[in-house]
């Protein structure tokens, strides 16, 4: 009976990874509702929101893209034409919900408005 | 004579230091690993006992120390600690690894066992409830005090008796976590059932967590004490029975506020108080703890 319940419980928790596993990267601005695509940065041009999420930036996401953006690998570099022609709104989704099977994990923890600094940050990027 | 008992005692002193100081030892290599490593990110820990579900970043790892204390009436005074490895497996996969060590006043120090656990996000997106499946097995002894949940008819008559390392206890956790983020705040529920595999019967606990940063938005400027850095919580978890005898009665229940801060770019600290809710529990418990991440561990060692 014990036997049982273990297999049973191995099946559930290896499928599940080895579905996940064939999954590639999918394309999170595809994913992204019409909705939070449309949502407006609050912060937008203040130079302190940018200078907090430059901030922010460093301190959580800095591990993976590096200081300065520039990607470490096999991160994304962001200075790039994806991220600068993203909407504010893609950005903060793309935060709030990450896209998990790339590796890039959600950061739902930060407040929504720590996640809109960091957008006005990257939205800021040359 | 009396150089045979001088030396006895002066050997007893000794051994005993050596045993507290190797019961803290994971305690302090924790605290060294957090002020030498270079490069490092504050980490996410909110609460003690109740997960959230927010997972560790891939590739990064978050070592931590839960330690807690205890004052039971007719026992002696205890310090439990569990020493946490976190791995970000993958972003909806996160693996821990646990040492537990205690000391027990004027009993002993001791090693009690390891703790394996692996934690997985069932939905790729953020929804108003996210449900995370936690599974973990533990190989511990009788002498452990990590009280990393309460479970079962758990209480404070446990640690009535004398350290006792010849029991030994192998036994899966298995969790549905429950977790929501509104406003800044999130809002956590555990659903705990674990077994002896010893062909003991199921036992259930729960574990409901709530905590909110001070401040919702960061300032321009580098800071330590400021609101940001801070984050307010509480606690309620406690024990409800088990398979045969399922319910409250003869169970344990607590609830801690918790308070943790945590420094830019360092560790984060935690200390909450638990208040015991009825006869069996531990009038209170005083739990503490640090926690610092290494961003990006392997790819320290990799060819740049």
């Amino acid at each position: 009976m014990l036997k049982k319940f273990f297999h049973a419980i191995l099946l559930v928790l290896i499928l599940p990874m080895f579905s996940l596993a064939t999954v590639g990267d999918g394309n999170w601005l595809i994913q992204i509702p019409q909705k939070s695509r449309q949502k407006q940065n609050p912060f937008k041009g203040q130079a302190e929101a940018i200078a907090a999420g430059e901030k922010l930036f460093r301190a959580n996401c800095s591990k993976c893209h590096g200081m300065e953006a520039q990607g470490r690998d096999p991160r994304l570099n962001l200075h790039t034409a994806r991220i600068r022609n993203a909407t504010p709104g893609e950005l903060e989704w793309l935060l709030t919900n990450g896209s998990m099977r790339a590796g890039m994990p959600s950061w739902s923890r930060l407040p929504e408005g720590e996640r809109w600094q960091i957008v006005s940050y990257l939205k800021n990027l040359r | 004579m009396k150089c045979t008992e001088i030396s006895r005692i002066f050997y007893s002193k000794f051994v005993f230091r050596i045993k507290t100081a190797a019961a803290s030892c994971s305690f302090l290599c924790c605290l060294v690993l957090i002020f030498i490593l270079p490069k490092t990110a504050g980490a996410q820990e909110s609460l003690f006992v109740t997960y959230t579900h927010h997972m560790e970043e891939t590739g990064s790892l978050e070592i931590s120390t839960k330690a807690v204390s205890g004052f039971p009436n007719g026992a002696n005074t205890f310090l439990g600690n569990a020493l946490e490895f976190e791995y970000g497996t993958k972003a909806w996969w996160t693996s821990e690894f646990y040492l537990d060590t205690q000391t027990t006043v004027g009993e002993s120090s001791v090693f009690t066992g390891w703790r394996v656990e692996n934690r997985f996000r069932t939905m790729m997106k953020e929804h108003w409830i996210n449900p995370v499946l936690y599974v973990e097995f533990e190989d511990i002894n009788g002498a452990d005090k990590s009280l990393l949940e309460v479970v079962g008819h758990d209480g404070r008559s446990d640690f009535l008796e004398r350290n006792n390392r010849s029991e030994r206890k192998r036994e899966i956790e298995t969790r549905l976590i429950l977790s929501s983020n509104f406003k800044g705040w999130n809002l956590s529920e555990n659903l705990i059932s674990e077994k002896n595999l010893s062909g003991e019967e199921w036992e259930f606990g729960y574990a409901l967590g709530i905590s909110r940063p001070l401040s919702l938005l960061a300032t321009p400027n580098p800071c330590g004490i400021c609101r940001e850095n801070f984050s307010l919580g509480a606690e309620l978890y406690g024990g409800l029975g088990t398979r045969h005898n399922f319910g409250l009665p003869d169970t344990s229940h607590y609830f801690a506020p918790v308070l943790s801060f945590k420094t830019f770019r360092g560790p984060t600290f935690m200390v909450s108080p638990s208040i015991g809710l009825n006869d069996n529990s531990h009038r209170v418990l005083l739990r503490f703890g640090v926690a610092y991440e290494i961003g990006q561990v392997f790819s320290r060692f990799s060819r740049r």
